[in-house]
Protein backbone atom coordinates (compact mmCIF):
# COMPACT_ATOMS: atom_id res chain seq x y z
CA UNK A 1 0.00 0.00 0.00
CA UNK A 2 1.69 3.13 -1.43
CA UNK A 3 1.99 5.65 1.84
CA UNK A 4 -0.50 9.09 1.65
CA UNK A 5 1.16 11.95 0.99
CA UNK A 6 3.74 10.71 -1.20
CA UNK A 7 2.56 9.61 -4.49
CA UNK A 8 2.27 13.27 -6.09
CA UNK A 9 5.99 12.75 -6.14
CA UNK A 10 6.68 10.23 -7.69
CA UNK A 11 5.91 11.07 -11.02
CA UNK A 12 8.68 14.07 -10.71
CA UNK A 13 11.47 11.84 -9.10
CA UNK A 14 11.12 9.25 -11.71
CA UNK A 15 11.22 11.65 -14.65
CA UNK A 16 14.05 13.54 -12.12
CA UNK A 17 11.85 17.01 -12.96
CA UNK A 18 12.13 19.79 -10.82
CA UNK A 19 8.91 21.17 -9.54
CA UNK A 20 10.36 24.27 -7.89
CA UNK A 21 10.73 22.97 -4.80
CA UNK A 22 14.75 23.45 -4.02
CA UNK A 23 17.77 21.68 -4.78
CA UNK A 24 16.82 18.96 -2.35
CA UNK A 25 13.31 18.69 -3.16
CA UNK A 26 13.66 14.89 -3.14
CA UNK A 27 15.03 14.35 -0.25
CA UNK A 28 12.55 13.98 2.08
CA UNK A 29 11.06 11.67 -0.06
CA UNK A 30 14.31 9.26 -0.59
CA UNK A 31 14.19 8.92 3.49
CA UNK A 32 11.04 7.65 3.16
CA UNK A 33 11.86 5.39 0.51
CA UNK A 34 14.99 4.11 2.70
CA UNK A 35 12.23 2.80 5.43
CA UNK A 36 9.38 1.67 3.10
CA UNK A 37 9.16 -1.37 0.96
CA UNK A 38 5.93 -0.35 -0.58
CA UNK A 39 6.78 2.87 -1.85
CA UNK A 40 9.99 2.03 -3.14
CA UNK A 41 8.79 -1.26 -4.41
CA UNK A 42 6.50 1.36 -6.61
CA UNK A 43 9.14 3.65 -7.20
CA UNK A 44 10.76 0.73 -8.91
CA UNK A 45 8.50 -0.42 -10.94
CA UNK A 46 7.76 3.05 -12.54
CA UNK A 47 11.19 3.11 -13.26
CA UNK A 48 11.37 0.22 -15.11
CA UNK A 49 8.21 0.44 -17.08
CA UNK A 50 9.96 3.82 -18.16
CA UNK A 51 12.88 2.47 -18.88
CA UNK A 52 10.93 -0.64 -20.86
CA UNK A 53 8.66 2.68 -22.66
CA UNK A 54 11.77 4.10 -23.79
CA UNK A 55 12.95 0.72 -25.73
CA UNK A 56 9.17 -0.18 -27.16
CA UNK A 57 8.63 3.56 -28.41
CA UNK A 58 12.11 3.56 -30.32
CA UNK A 59 10.37 1.33 -32.78
CA UNK A 60 10.14 3.04 -35.89
CA UNK A 61 13.32 4.21 -38.38
CA UNK A 62 12.96 6.38 -41.29
CA UNK A 63 14.37 4.77 -44.38
CA UNK A 64 17.57 6.34 -45.75
CA UNK A 65 15.66 7.21 -49.26
CA UNK A 66 13.27 9.25 -47.63
CA UNK A 67 15.56 11.49 -45.26
CA UNK A 68 16.82 12.26 -48.68
CA UNK A 69 14.11 13.23 -50.11
CA UNK A 70 13.40 15.38 -47.42
CA UNK A 71 17.02 16.88 -47.48
CA UNK A 72 16.10 17.39 -51.23
CA UNK A 73 13.32 18.82 -50.76
CA UNK A 74 14.73 21.58 -48.06
CA UNK A 75 17.84 22.28 -50.32
CA UNK A 76 15.65 23.36 -52.70
CA UNK A 77 13.39 25.62 -50.90
CA UNK A 78 16.14 27.07 -49.33
CA UNK A 79 18.56 27.87 -51.88
CA UNK A 80 16.61 29.20 -54.51
CA UNK A 81 17.80 28.40 -58.20
CA UNK A 82 19.94 30.53 -60.32
CA UNK A 83 17.17 31.16 -62.49
CA UNK A 84 15.55 33.14 -59.01
CA UNK A 85 18.68 34.36 -57.34
CA UNK A 86 19.50 36.57 -60.67
CA UNK A 87 15.78 38.31 -61.40
CA UNK A 88 15.63 40.26 -58.51
CA UNK A 89 19.91 41.88 -59.18
CA UNK A 90 19.02 42.48 -63.06
CA UNK A 91 15.59 44.31 -62.01
CA UNK A 92 17.55 46.74 -60.07
CA UNK A 93 20.22 47.15 -62.32
CA UNK A 94 17.43 47.89 -64.98
CA UNK A 95 15.42 50.19 -62.20
CA UNK A 96 18.67 51.63 -61.63
CA UNK A 97 19.48 51.99 -65.74
CA UNK A 98 15.84 53.70 -66.14
CA UNK A 99 16.72 56.05 -62.90
CA UNK A 100 19.34 57.00 -64.34
CA UNK A 101 18.36 57.84 -67.92
CA UNK A 102 14.88 59.10 -67.04
CA UNK A 103 16.95 61.53 -64.79
CA UNK A 104 19.04 62.66 -67.55
CA UNK A 105 16.48 63.29 -70.03
CA UNK A 106 14.32 65.15 -67.84
CA UNK A 107 17.41 67.28 -66.72
CA UNK A 108 18.36 68.17 -70.27
CA UNK A 109 14.84 68.93 -71.00
CA UNK A 110 15.10 71.92 -67.89
CA UNK A 111 18.52 72.65 -69.10
CA UNK A 112 16.94 72.81 -72.98
CA UNK A 113 14.08 74.27 -71.44
CA UNK A 114 15.74 77.02 -69.70
CA UNK A 115 18.12 77.86 -72.48
CA UNK A 116 15.27 78.43 -74.85
CA UNK A 117 13.51 81.25 -72.25
CA UNK A 118 16.48 82.78 -71.50
CA UNK A 119 17.40 83.33 -75.39
CA UNK A 120 13.83 84.80 -75.67
CA UNK A 121 13.78 86.78 -72.94
CA UNK A 122 17.07 88.61 -74.32
CA UNK A 123 15.00 89.06 -77.58
CA UNK A 124 12.50 90.79 -75.75
CA UNK A 125 14.73 92.89 -73.50
CA UNK A 126 16.97 93.66 -76.77
CA UNK A 127 13.68 94.66 -78.85
CA UNK A 128 12.70 97.19 -75.77
CA UNK A 129 16.32 98.66 -75.86
CA UNK A 130 16.21 98.83 -79.60
CA UNK A 131 15.15 102.17 -80.77
CA UNK A 132 13.54 100.64 -83.77
CA UNK A 133 11.72 98.23 -81.25
CA UNK A 134 8.93 97.29 -84.39
CA UNK A 135 9.36 96.86 -88.08
CA UNK A 136 5.58 97.42 -88.60
CA UNK A 137 4.79 100.28 -86.38
CA UNK A 138 0.69 100.27 -86.33
CA UNK A 139 -2.03 99.59 -83.44
CA UNK A 140 -4.38 97.80 -86.21
CA UNK A 141 -4.52 94.12 -86.42
CA UNK A 142 -5.52 93.89 -89.37
CA UNK A 143 -2.06 96.13 -90.75
CA UNK A 144 0.01 94.22 -88.39
CA UNK A 145 -0.94 90.50 -90.03
CA UNK A 146 -0.33 91.41 -93.42
CA UNK A 147 2.78 92.46 -92.63
CA UNK A 148 4.05 88.98 -92.20
CA UNK A 149 2.47 87.97 -95.51
CA UNK A 150 5.40 86.19 -97.70
CA UNK A 151 7.70 86.42 -94.88
CA UNK A 152 6.22 83.90 -92.68
CA UNK A 153 5.57 80.09 -93.67
CA UNK A 154 2.27 80.12 -91.41
CA UNK A 155 -0.49 82.85 -90.63
CA UNK A 156 -2.17 83.76 -87.33
CA UNK A 157 -4.87 85.71 -86.10
CA UNK A 158 -4.46 88.52 -83.85
CA UNK A 159 -7.57 89.40 -81.48
CA UNK A 160 -9.58 92.31 -81.68
CA UNK A 161 -8.04 94.77 -78.33
CA UNK A 162 -10.75 97.65 -78.58
CA UNK A 163 -12.11 97.72 -74.59
CA UNK A 164 -8.92 95.73 -73.27
CA UNK A 165 -6.27 97.39 -71.64
CA UNK A 166 -3.69 95.69 -74.35
CA UNK A 167 -2.50 97.78 -76.76
CA UNK A 168 -1.09 96.11 -80.23
CA UNK A 169 2.04 98.67 -80.42
CA UNK A 170 3.32 96.90 -83.87
CA UNK A 171 5.61 93.73 -85.02
CA UNK A 172 8.62 92.30 -86.69
CA UNK A 173 9.94 89.38 -87.48
CA UNK A 174 12.85 87.66 -85.73
CA UNK A 175 14.48 84.36 -86.25
CA UNK A 176 15.20 82.12 -83.58
CA UNK A 177 16.85 78.83 -83.92
CA UNK A 178 16.82 79.01 -87.54
CA UNK A 179 13.02 79.90 -87.80
CA UNK A 180 10.98 82.44 -88.73
CA UNK A 181 9.29 83.92 -85.87
CA UNK A 182 6.72 86.75 -85.46
CA UNK A 183 7.33 88.84 -82.80
CA UNK A 184 4.51 91.20 -81.79
CA UNK A 185 4.92 93.74 -79.03
CA UNK A 186 1.76 94.57 -77.00
CA UNK A 187 1.56 97.67 -74.39
CA UNK A 188 -0.25 97.23 -71.06
CA UNK A 189 -0.34 100.41 -68.71
CA UNK A 190 3.46 101.20 -68.99
CA UNK A 191 4.17 97.54 -70.06
CA UNK A 192 5.39 95.96 -72.77
CA UNK A 193 4.47 92.26 -73.69
CA UNK A 194 6.32 90.52 -76.56
CA UNK A 195 4.50 87.56 -78.27
CA UNK A 196 6.68 85.28 -80.39
CA UNK A 197 4.99 82.72 -82.95
CA UNK A 198 6.62 79.99 -84.87
CA UNK A 199 5.80 76.73 -86.26
CA UNK A 200 5.70 73.94 -83.49
CA UNK A 201 8.82 72.24 -84.34
CA UNK A 202 9.83 69.43 -81.65
CA UNK A 203 12.82 69.90 -82.65
CA UNK A 204 13.40 73.63 -82.55
CA UNK A 205 15.06 75.25 -79.44
CA UNK A 206 11.67 77.48 -79.49
CA UNK A 207 9.72 74.63 -78.85
CA UNK A 208 11.30 73.50 -75.87
CA UNK A 209 9.84 76.01 -73.70
CA UNK A 210 7.24 73.88 -72.68
CA UNK A 211 4.17 74.43 -72.12
CA UNK A 212 3.98 76.78 -68.67
CA UNK A 213 3.83 79.73 -66.95
CA UNK A 214 6.99 80.81 -65.26
CA UNK A 215 8.59 83.59 -63.73
CA UNK A 216 12.46 84.09 -64.77
CA UNK A 217 14.50 87.08 -63.58
CA UNK A 218 11.26 88.51 -62.90
CA UNK A 219 9.47 88.29 -65.84
CA UNK A 220 6.74 86.02 -66.75
CA UNK A 221 6.70 83.54 -69.57
CA UNK A 222 3.44 81.76 -70.88
CA UNK A 223 3.98 79.69 -73.58
CA UNK A 224 1.33 77.09 -75.07
CA UNK A 225 1.08 75.42 -78.61
CA UNK A 226 -2.68 75.63 -80.83
CA UNK A 227 -3.10 75.30 -84.26
CA UNK A 228 0.25 73.62 -84.49
CA UNK A 229 1.81 76.79 -83.77
CA UNK A 230 4.03 77.74 -80.58
CA UNK A 231 3.65 80.97 -78.94
CA UNK A 232 5.24 82.57 -76.01
CA UNK A 233 4.62 85.76 -74.35
CA UNK A 234 7.51 87.18 -72.30
CA UNK A 235 6.69 90.36 -70.02
CA UNK A 236 7.44 92.07 -67.06
CA UNK A 237 3.86 92.34 -66.43
CA UNK A 238 2.18 90.33 -64.04
CA UNK A 239 1.35 86.90 -64.32
CA UNK A 240 -2.46 87.62 -64.18
CA UNK A 241 -2.02 90.49 -66.94
CA UNK A 242 0.54 87.64 -69.32
CA UNK A 243 -2.38 85.52 -69.44
CA UNK A 244 -5.08 87.66 -69.77
CA UNK A 245 -3.29 88.57 -73.10
CA UNK A 246 -2.94 84.82 -73.76
CA UNK A 247 -6.60 84.21 -73.33
CA UNK A 248 -7.21 87.25 -76.38
CA UNK A 249 -4.74 85.35 -78.78
CA UNK A 250 -6.00 81.94 -77.93
CA UNK A 251 -9.55 83.12 -78.73
CA UNK A 252 -8.34 85.11 -81.88
CA UNK A 253 -6.65 81.41 -83.04
CA UNK A 254 -9.63 79.55 -82.24
CA UNK A 255 -11.50 82.15 -85.03
CA UNK B 1 18.07 18.62 -13.93
CA UNK B 2 18.56 16.21 -16.90
CA UNK B 3 22.31 16.22 -18.82
CA UNK B 4 21.47 14.13 -21.92
CA UNK B 5 23.33 14.39 -24.78
CA UNK B 6 20.19 15.57 -27.16
CA UNK B 7 19.81 18.21 -24.49
CA UNK B 8 23.40 19.74 -24.76
CA UNK B 9 23.18 19.34 -28.58
CA UNK B 10 19.92 21.24 -28.46
CA UNK B 11 21.37 24.11 -26.39
CA UNK B 12 24.54 23.99 -28.53
CA UNK B 13 22.89 24.03 -31.68
CA UNK B 14 20.01 26.57 -31.46
CA UNK B 15 21.89 29.00 -33.19
CA UNK B 16 22.68 27.43 -36.44
CA UNK B 17 21.22 26.81 -40.35
CA UNK B 18 17.63 25.40 -40.42
CA UNK B 19 19.48 22.03 -41.91
CA UNK B 20 21.75 22.23 -39.34
CA UNK B 21 19.24 22.21 -36.11
CA UNK B 22 16.51 20.32 -38.14
CA UNK B 23 18.05 17.06 -39.07
CA UNK B 24 19.42 15.64 -36.09
CA UNK B 25 15.60 14.98 -34.54
CA UNK B 26 14.78 13.79 -37.99
CA UNK B 27 14.65 9.81 -36.92
CA UNK B 28 12.78 11.10 -33.54
CA UNK B 29 10.34 12.92 -35.09
CA UNK B 30 9.63 10.07 -37.95
CA UNK B 31 8.91 7.87 -34.85
CA UNK B 32 6.80 10.34 -33.30
CA UNK B 33 4.96 10.97 -36.58
CA UNK B 34 4.52 6.94 -36.64
CA UNK B 35 3.27 6.44 -33.24
CA UNK B 36 0.74 9.73 -34.04
CA UNK B 37 -0.58 8.83 -37.17
CA UNK B 38 -0.08 4.58 -37.17
CA UNK B 39 0.92 4.66 -41.03
CA UNK B 40 4.56 4.73 -41.85
CA UNK B 41 3.02 6.21 -45.47
CA UNK B 42 1.36 8.92 -43.75
CA UNK B 43 3.59 9.57 -41.26
CA UNK B 44 6.47 10.03 -44.16
CA UNK B 45 4.12 12.93 -45.44
CA UNK B 46 3.65 14.64 -41.92
CA UNK B 47 6.91 14.37 -41.37
CA UNK B 48 8.08 15.67 -44.90
CA UNK B 49 5.12 19.15 -43.94
CA UNK B 50 6.42 19.63 -40.93
CA UNK B 51 9.74 20.37 -42.35
CA UNK B 52 8.56 22.29 -44.97
CA UNK B 53 6.21 24.33 -42.97
CA UNK B 54 9.35 24.32 -39.87
CA UNK B 55 11.47 26.20 -43.15
CA UNK B 56 9.20 28.84 -44.25
CA UNK B 57 8.27 29.21 -40.70
CA UNK B 58 11.84 29.53 -39.42
CA UNK B 59 12.16 33.46 -39.08
CA UNK B 60 8.96 33.19 -36.64
CA UNK B 61 11.84 30.53 -34.18
CA UNK B 62 13.45 32.52 -31.65
CA UNK B 63 17.03 31.68 -31.70
CA UNK B 64 18.22 30.23 -27.95
CA UNK B 65 15.07 28.80 -27.52
CA UNK B 66 13.91 25.14 -27.85
CA UNK B 67 13.92 24.24 -31.42
CA UNK B 68 13.38 20.23 -30.61
CA UNK B 69 9.92 21.58 -28.78
CA UNK B 70 9.19 23.57 -31.50
CA UNK B 71 9.31 21.78 -34.19
CA UNK B 72 7.31 19.06 -32.43
CA UNK B 73 4.58 21.65 -32.26
CA UNK B 74 4.78 22.12 -35.45
CA UNK B 75 4.45 18.35 -36.29
CA UNK B 76 1.73 18.10 -33.86
CA UNK B 77 -0.66 20.83 -35.41
CA UNK B 78 -0.15 19.76 -38.48
CA UNK B 79 -1.17 16.39 -37.27
CA UNK B 80 -4.05 17.38 -35.56
CA UNK B 81 -5.05 19.74 -38.77
CA UNK B 82 -5.33 16.92 -40.74
CA UNK B 83 -7.78 14.54 -41.77
CA UNK B 84 -6.46 11.66 -39.43
CA UNK B 85 -5.57 14.13 -36.64
CA UNK B 86 -9.27 15.56 -36.71
CA UNK B 87 -10.73 12.35 -36.02
CA UNK B 88 -8.45 12.10 -33.10
CA UNK B 89 -9.43 15.54 -32.02
CA UNK B 90 -12.90 14.37 -31.65
CA UNK B 91 -11.85 11.46 -28.93
CA UNK B 92 -10.04 13.76 -26.99
CA UNK B 93 -12.00 13.71 -23.40
CA UNK B 94 -11.04 17.01 -22.21
CA UNK B 95 -12.48 16.35 -18.91
CA UNK B 96 -9.42 14.21 -18.11
CA UNK B 97 -7.35 17.56 -17.62
CA UNK B 98 -9.70 18.64 -14.52
CA UNK B 99 -10.49 15.08 -13.05
CA UNK B 100 -8.79 13.62 -9.93
CA UNK B 101 -5.37 12.25 -9.58
CA UNK B 102 -5.48 8.51 -9.66
CA UNK B 103 -4.67 6.69 -6.63
CA UNK B 104 -2.46 3.41 -7.88
CA UNK B 105 -2.39 0.07 -5.66
CA UNK B 106 0.30 -1.78 -5.52
CA UNK B 107 -0.62 -4.94 -6.64
CA UNK B 108 1.75 -8.50 -7.78
CA UNK B 109 0.98 -7.57 -11.49
CA UNK B 110 2.34 -4.18 -11.29
CA UNK B 111 5.80 -5.41 -10.16
CA UNK B 112 5.47 -7.45 -13.21
CA UNK B 113 4.97 -4.63 -15.55
CA UNK B 114 8.31 -4.04 -15.87
CA UNK B 115 9.11 -7.52 -17.37
CA UNK B 116 6.43 -6.96 -20.05
CA UNK B 117 7.17 -7.87 -23.43
CA UNK B 118 7.93 -5.02 -25.92
CA UNK B 119 5.30 -6.10 -28.05
CA UNK B 120 2.88 -5.92 -25.61
CA UNK B 121 4.21 -2.20 -24.41
CA UNK B 122 4.12 -1.45 -27.87
CA UNK B 123 -0.02 -2.09 -28.17
CA UNK B 124 -0.96 -1.09 -25.07
CA UNK B 125 1.33 2.34 -26.34
CA UNK B 126 -1.06 2.12 -29.86
CA UNK B 127 -4.43 1.66 -27.68
CA UNK B 128 -3.68 4.74 -25.86
CA UNK B 129 -6.08 8.23 -26.50
CA UNK B 130 -3.54 10.04 -28.56
CA UNK B 131 -2.74 12.64 -25.72
CA UNK B 132 -2.07 10.10 -23.16
CA UNK B 133 0.21 7.88 -26.26
CA UNK B 134 2.41 11.65 -26.99
CA UNK B 135 3.11 12.82 -23.26
CA UNK B 136 4.39 9.09 -22.27
CA UNK B 137 6.28 9.67 -25.75
CA UNK B 138 7.76 12.99 -24.96
CA UNK B 139 8.73 12.25 -21.61
CA UNK B 140 9.45 8.82 -21.50
CA UNK B 141 11.23 8.45 -25.11
CA UNK B 142 12.41 11.54 -25.86
CA UNK B 143 13.38 12.36 -22.60
CA UNK B 144 11.83 16.23 -22.50
CA UNK B 145 11.40 17.67 -19.74
CA UNK B 146 8.08 18.97 -17.87
CA UNK B 147 9.40 22.36 -19.22
CA UNK B 148 9.64 21.47 -22.50
CA UNK B 149 6.65 19.31 -22.76
CA UNK B 150 4.58 22.48 -21.91
CA UNK B 151 6.07 24.02 -24.74
CA UNK B 152 6.08 21.34 -27.27
CA UNK B 153 1.62 20.97 -26.33
CA UNK B 154 1.17 24.26 -25.68
CA UNK B 155 -0.24 23.64 -22.18
CA UNK B 156 0.59 24.50 -18.12
CA UNK B 157 3.28 22.24 -16.63
CA UNK B 158 0.36 21.49 -13.90
CA UNK B 159 -1.43 19.78 -16.75
CA UNK B 160 1.83 18.45 -18.03
CA UNK B 161 1.86 16.63 -14.86
CA UNK B 162 -1.44 15.58 -14.11
CA UNK B 163 -1.51 14.36 -17.63
CA UNK B 164 1.06 12.50 -17.32
CA UNK B 165 -0.17 10.51 -14.28
CA UNK B 166 -3.39 10.05 -15.84
CA UNK B 167 -1.38 8.73 -18.96
CA UNK B 168 0.32 6.44 -16.98
CA UNK B 169 -2.47 5.04 -15.05
CA UNK B 170 -4.35 4.21 -18.35
CA UNK B 171 -1.24 2.71 -19.78
CA UNK B 172 -0.58 0.43 -16.56
CA UNK B 173 -3.83 -0.87 -16.74
CA UNK B 174 -3.66 -1.51 -20.17
CA UNK B 175 -0.71 -4.02 -19.28
CA UNK B 176 -2.34 -5.55 -16.44
CA UNK B 177 -5.68 -6.19 -18.83
CA UNK B 178 -3.06 -7.37 -21.52
CA UNK B 179 -1.13 -9.79 -19.39
CA UNK B 180 -4.22 -11.52 -17.97
CA UNK B 181 -5.44 -11.63 -21.40
CA UNK B 182 -2.03 -13.57 -22.36
CA UNK B 183 -2.33 -15.89 -19.37
CA UNK B 184 -3.48 -19.27 -19.80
Amino acid sequence: MICDGWQEQFDSYVDDASTGRGPDEFAALEEHLRSCPSCAAEIFTRMQLKRATRAAAARYIPSSDFRRRVEKSIHAESKPTWGWTWIPNLAGAVALILLVAVSTLLWTRHARHQEAIAQLLDMHVATLASSNPVDVVSTDRHTVKPWFQGKLPFTFNLPELQGSPYKLLGGKLVYFDRNPTAQLVFELRKHELSVFIAQENQQSAFSRTGESDARENGFTVESWNQNGLRYVIVSDAGPTDVRALGDLLKSAARQ
Amino acid sequence: MRYTVQAVADHLGDSGSFEDLAMPHFARLYNLACWLTHDTVVAEDLVQETYMKALRGFSSFQQGTNFRAWIYRILRNTFLTSKTGLKVVATIDLDDETAAEPAYQVTPESLLLARVATETLQRALESLPMHFREIILLCDLEEMSYQEISQALGIPIGTVMSRLSRARKAMRTLLAAGKEALRP
